[in-house]
């Protein structure tokens, strides 16, 4: 009888070595440690041993009942780690393919641009105020100190709109801005409860603004401009420079160097353009500087007497400045874009990459 | 304008200052440099790395190798027709050039010269332009063998040294030039290319500029170095008659013709003027003509007066025996003049003419007329100097399309006073170049003398505005160094404007205009940076930018990308939709008078054709979700003036059109993008659309949103079927749907559908948002699903509102997860399936559940005839 357990044991353990799957190992079990496996035919044989036999083949008979059960379990652990690695490896992905994407939308470049600039200039004090874009005349130029048949107005090629009989004073497609200056002024003025003391004035001017000309790589006939306006007491072009110099460090980097050069604009005087070094090649001269190692960004100028006094400020109290900037003439310094027509011409392959 | 820094230097000295110093001290007072032609003169070399600061172009002369030489013997070249041999030295030894000139090849074969030629001799290895290449190309001289004659070295024309882009012939020099002395030593130049700006006309000149850098720099202006030689050289002649004698002039509008000044000079000959006179107006951008024409020319540039020289003798012929009189008068409308550049000119009464009595000779202060003009036989020369009004010759000039050197400048204001001057310095250059006796006197018209004004500027002034701390002494400097006759009062400076300058206007505005100056004198780099002392106004923000700016970040949230369209369109363009109505249509179109092209002749009224026109024009992207938010441009009713309305005064504001803001969507194409996983994405769709508009709403918090199919009449543009208006508040704000077929035909989109959408958002940025937050319940949800059968007429949200209000307070969500339609539940009808989330403050169980569900079931039967669908 002991041999015959012996030779179970032998056996079972020799079938179980080659299993390799959980099916074969359930019938393993089924056929080894199962109801009709030749093991329990022993346990029900129990019957037919003498008294002494009993004790030796019943511990003998437990023993290889463990040893088989032991060995099943081990087998199974083993069979699952095994599955297991076989399933991780199916799994393995080619993690180069491409990742899944959404669909995202984004701001225009221009409106992105002009964000940034606007932010800028809120922290410094200096609120939107946005107006019209068909303008007259009237406050386009002539409240502006352009006076009619001025040669200043050489410098802004204008689109006039049909009118009838309006005299020295159409109606026109605003060439900047500047408007708004008027428009804002009054507004503060004409609220003010003392109409001698009106309240100091800190405003960004953004929007579109139109110019006759071709749309070529580098004109356009509209584009945004923003403009900053302070007017209050005291200020003076000393002010301006502190001011434009936070802004340029905000706008371009701490080591942005700057330089106000003397120009020309009917609405300011003292007027100044501002130079920042160019960006792009630190001012060694590259094609986007043409040379120079400057980059023109800004115009500027205290604001003209007539403009304080058309705005309803007294020029002999109060005084201001103004400035005006571009934020695509910036987008395409910064990204090295050489043709102007891509911010109407919105194609999405342009716009993606902003 | 073109400067040649050699003629500054016949006005200030301007040693030690390198030709970039100056370019830089007077780009950063206001005339720009906008480049550097160097023409001999040392150029800077730049080390890697190194800063530059202006364009630069053009070349420097090597001293040792281009010199002055003089061309000995002249020979015949043994083996080719059209060369020459030169011998000559040049200051060291002899040399032997070969040189295919025209201007010397009449000498060929001569053999020894009379009178030695004096050149510009580029010896081996020197660096030059290529004279016989196209544009400009630098070139080494190398040795070489041309027919059989060893030539290692030349003699140069202009273009070869960079004086000018053509030539014809090499460059024969003074008989004083000194031979072997370095080229660039003699003759060596750089021009500056300065922009005028408008305020700038003053320096539109050579001593305008040097006058600028004499300021800038502390020197002394030599201004009347030149004018001085008028009287003192050349004496003038007593035997000859007083101009005054010969000629008489009248002027009939001041305003018009401030001043009017004439000179003669006699017995000119016409000629070439001398070879540094030509090269100084080749590097100013003048072609030279001839010893007259040159003389009127060189003047203008010097002073910045414009002259015109007229042939006396046609004058006198046209007055016969009758003393020459020049009237000055506005032009009769429909009176012609041939100009001299030989077109005839029809002028209006705008026009300014100056006339004999027969009639018009030139247009005033723009171009001479052909009659009378200086020709190669003109013998005497009567000399205009005169002042004009910048406006009138502005709109003249514009009106014939005639921009020219006098009318750049007198379109720009130049300063009565300048005419006699100018007069005087012309007549002397003639003298001196042309020969001839000047007649005495001159004819002086000058009835309207224009106020140089007086400003008082103070320390206190210029602290206020400009922030900087100057001595009335100091201020009194600045202003003396460009002219201003300066006297001070305690601390106040009083300061009288220049007889050269127009700029600088009375009172308030004319403290402007001083202060500026100082400004500039002092250096726009030295004013301190400082913070405002001002304080800052209360902030109140921008509520309209600001809700925008919050409705472009939802939708571009919602992945829609922004794009910003042309405002100009044509009504042709916009017909292709058949017009949005989201708001009554205006009749007309706000129309450009000036476009620059048809396609861009009125303001859009539509932004949707706008977006829709750019989505065409990217229809090869697989997928377009776009928007823009803008403006639209409505004409406004009563923009015709009525006749009680005077034309001269300003109108105001009335006929502006109105600008109301709008939003426009455009999806078309793939909802997914395609990629190695995912083919052949659902297209975009009405729902698409409208599951974005929901989430915008929302997004701006607005509550009480509604749906309804939209009235044919209000869209269209859209499918019958597939459109459908937004109301918030029972207000109409938007309208979306898909394009009607026939309409989507006209532009060029693949095949899946196009949605659009079109919001008001004056109407929509005007309504109060909600902002209670619900508290997020924690009793546990029932989530039940039921299914109705309704008509198919029935409108599920007709359904939904329904399920709603009977479930209210209990029935958290309602979610219509199905909609489906088979013969099975029967012809006409539909199922619609939701998802009911049950909640209440206390945790409800499923019989209360049950009860609220039949309570909806029994709603619908009773409100739509809906079945429960088992």
């Amino acid at each position: 009888m002991l041999d015959k357990l012996n030779e179970i044991e032998k056996a079972a353990l020799e079938s179980l070595s080659s299993i390799s799957d959980q099916a074969a190992l359930d019938a393993w079990r089924v056929a080894n440690v199962g109801r009709s496996s030749p093991l329990m035919g022993i346990f029900s044989e129990f019957g037919k041993l003498s008294k002494e036999q009993k004790p030796v083949v019943g511990s003998a008979a437990n023993r290889v009942k463990a040893a088989l059960e032991s060995a099943e379990e081990g087998k199974s652990k083993e069979l699952k780690i095994a599955t297991l690695a076989k399933s991780l490896a199916e799994e393995k992905l080619d993690v180069t393919l491409p990742g899944r994407t959404v669909k995202v939308g984004k701001l225009h470049p221009t409106t992105q641009q002009l964000r940034r600039v606007l932010d800028i200039l809120a922290e410094m004090g200096f609120q939107v105020y946005t107006s019209r874009e068909v303008e007259t005349d009237e406050m386009n130029f002539q409240m502006l100190n352009f006076p009619p048949h001025h040669p200043a107005r050489d410098m802004q090629d204008t689109f006039f709109v049909e009118a009838d009989n309006r005299g020295d004073n159409p109606i026109l497609m605003r060439t900047h801005t500047s408007p708004g200056q008027i428009r804002a002024m009054r507004d503060a003025s004409r609220a003010a409860t003392d109409p001698l003391n009106p309240p100091s004035i800190r405003i960004a001017l953004p929007g579109m603004c139109f110019r006759y000309e071709q749309i070529t790589a580098r004109s356009e006939i509209q584009f945004n401009q923003v403009e900053g306006l302070a007017v209050g007491r005291n200020i003076t072009f000393a002010d301006l420079k502190g001011t434009l110099a936070d802004f340029v460090r905000r706008m371009f980097g701490e080591g942005a160097r700057l330089r106000f050069r003397a120009s020309y604009f009917p609405f300011t005087e003292p007027s100044a353009e501002v130079d920042v070094e160019c960006f792009v090649c630190g001012g060694v001269g590259c094609q986007v500087c043409k040379n120079s190692g400057w980059l023109e960004i800004l115009g500027c100028g205290m604001v003209h007497p007539v403009v304080l006094q058309n705005g309803g400020y007294d020029p002999k109290v109060y005084s201001g400045f103004a400035f005006g900037m571009g934020p695509e003439r910036q987008l395409m310094l910064r990204n090295k874009i050489n043709d102007i027509r891509y911010f109407w011409g919105n194609d999405v392959r342009f716009l993606e990459q902003f | 304008m073109k400067i040649p820094i050699s003629w500054l230097k016949d006005f200030v000295d301007l040693d030690g200052l390198s030709v970039e110093d100056m370019a830089r001290k007077l780009t950063l007072a206001g005339l720009e440099v906008d480049e550097i032609l160097y023409a001999g003169l040392e150029m800077p070399v730049y080390k890697e790395g190194e800063k530059h600061e202006f364009k630069t172009s053009g070349i420097a002369w090597d001293k040792e190798k281009i010199v002055v030489a003089e061309i000995r013997e002249v020979k015949a070249h043994p083996n080719a027709d059209k060369l020459t041999l030169l011998d000559l030295f040049d200051g060291q030894q002899e040399q032997v050039v070969l040189t295919g000139a025209p201007n010397i090849f009449h000498l060929k074969g001569t053999g020894m010269l009379e009178k030695p030629i004096k050149v510009a001799y580029a010896k081996e290895g020197s660096t030059l332009y290529d004279g016989h290449a196209e544009g400009l190309q630098l070139m080494t001289l190398k040795r070489a063998k041309i027919r059989g004659v060893e030539s290692y070295s030349m003699v140069c024309s202009e273009k070869e040294l960079g004086i000018a882009e053509e030539h014809d012939g090499i460059i024969i020099l003074e008989d004083e030039a000194p031979v072997g002395r370095p080229l660039a030593d003699y003759m060596g130049d750089a021009v500056l290319n300065i922009s005028i700006l408008p305020n700038m006309a003053r320096n539109a000149s050579v001593i305008g500029i040097a006058r600028e850098l004499a300021a800038l720099t502390g020197r002394e202006l030599r201004k009347h170095a030149q004018a001085d030689r008028y009287t003192s050289k050349h004496a003038q002649a007593d035997t000859l008659k007083p101009v005054n004698e010969l000629v008489e002039i009248e002027i009939t509008d001041p305003e018009l013709n401030p001043r009017f000044v004439v000179g003669l000079i006699r017995d000119v000959e016409i000629k070439p003027s001398p070879y540094a006179i030509q090269r100084r107006l080749k590097l100013a951008g003048q072609r030279p003509i001839n010893s007259v024409v040159d003389a009127t020319n060189y003047a203008m540039l010097e002073l910045g007066e414009p002259l015109h020289a007229f042939d006396y003798d046609v004058l006198k012929e046209r007055a016969g025996k009758k003393k020459i009189k020049i009237i000055t008068r506005a032009a009769k409308d429909g009176e012609k003049l041939t100009t001299l550049d030989g077109s005839q000119r029809t002028l209006t009464s705008m026009n300014v003419l100056v006339c004999d009595e027969k009639g018009p000779l030139s247009l005033a202060g723009v171009m001479g007329g052909s009659e009378s003009e200086v020709t190669d036989k003109t013998k005497n020369v009567l000399l205009e100097g005169a002042a004009w009004n910048f406006i009138n010759i502005r709109r003249t000039a514009k009106q014939h399309n005639l921009p020219s050197e006098a009318s750049f400048r007198f379109s720009r204001g130049v300063h009565p006073a300048l005419a006699e001057q100018g007069v005087k310095r012309g007549l002397q250059y003639m003298a001196e170049w042309a020969g001839g006796t000047i007649a005495p006197g001159l004819v002086d018209e000058y009835p309207l003398k224009p106020k140089d004004p007086t400003i008082t500027v103070t320390p206190h002034d210029v602290k206020r505005l400009l922030g900087i701390d100057l001595t009335a002494k100091k201020i009194s400097e600045l202003l003396t160094r460009l002219e201003f006759k300066c006297t001070i009062d305690k601390d106040k400076v009083k300061s009288k404007t220049p007889p050269h300058r127009m700029d600088i206007a009375k009172g308030v505005v004319g403290l402007a205009d001083v202060l500026e100056e100082i400004a500039r004198g002092y250096g726009y780099d030295n004013i301190p940076v400082t913070t405002m002392a001002d304080a800052l106004p209360p902030q109140v923000g921008n509520p309209v930018h600001e809700w925008e700016e919050h409705l472009r970040d939802l939708l571009v949230a919602l992945g829609l990308q922004e794009v910003v369209t042309h405002r100009m369109t044509s009504p042709e363009r916009e017909g292709r939709l058949l017009g949005s109505r989201l708001r009554p249509e205006p009749n007309n179109y706000v129309r450009i008078a000036n476009p620059t092209a048809p396609e861009r002749s009125v303001l859009r009224k539509s932004l949707l054709t706008s977006v829709l026109e750019i989505a065409e024009k990217n229809a090869r992207a697989e997928s377009i979700a776009m928007f823009e938010v803008g403006p639209i441009f409505e004409p406004n009713g009563n923009d015709t003036s009525t006749s009680s309305h005077r034309p001269d005064v300003l109108l105001g504001e009335r006929g502006l059109p109105n600008e109301p803001r709008e939003l426009a969507i455009v999806m078309t194409g793939a909802r997914l993008a395609s990629a190695w996983d995912v083919k052949d994405s659902p297209a975009f769709d009405f729902f698409d659309m409208k599951g974005r508009l929901e989430l915008l709403l929302s997004g701006l918090r607005l509550t009480d949103i509604s749906y309804a199919a939209a009235r044919e009449a209000s869209t269209p543009y859209l499918h019958p079927g597939k459109a459908a208006e937004v109301k918030v508040n029972g207000q109409v704000v938007g309208l979306f749907g898909e394009l009607h077929p026939l309409v989507k035909e006209k532009f060029e989109f693949g095949e899946s559908a196009v949605s659009v959408a079109e919001f008001d958002l004056d109407l929509l940025r005007r309504l109060n948002p909600t902002y209670g937050i619900k508290s997020v319940p924690e009793t546990p949800p029932i989530y039940e699903d039921i299914a109705v059968i309704v008509d198919d007429s029935v409108e599920a949200s007709a359904v939904e509102s329904l399920i709603r209000q009977t479930g209210a307070g209990t029935v958290t969500a309602v979610r219509l997860f199905d909609v489906y339609k088979d013969e099975k539940i029967g012809v006409g009808k539909k199922s619609l399936a939701y998802s009911l989330t049950y909640q209440s403050d206390k945790t409800m169980t499923d019989a209360e559940a049950a009860a609220i569900r039949n309570k909806i079931v029994k709603r619908l039967e009773h409100a739509v005839g809906a079945k429960l669908r088992s």
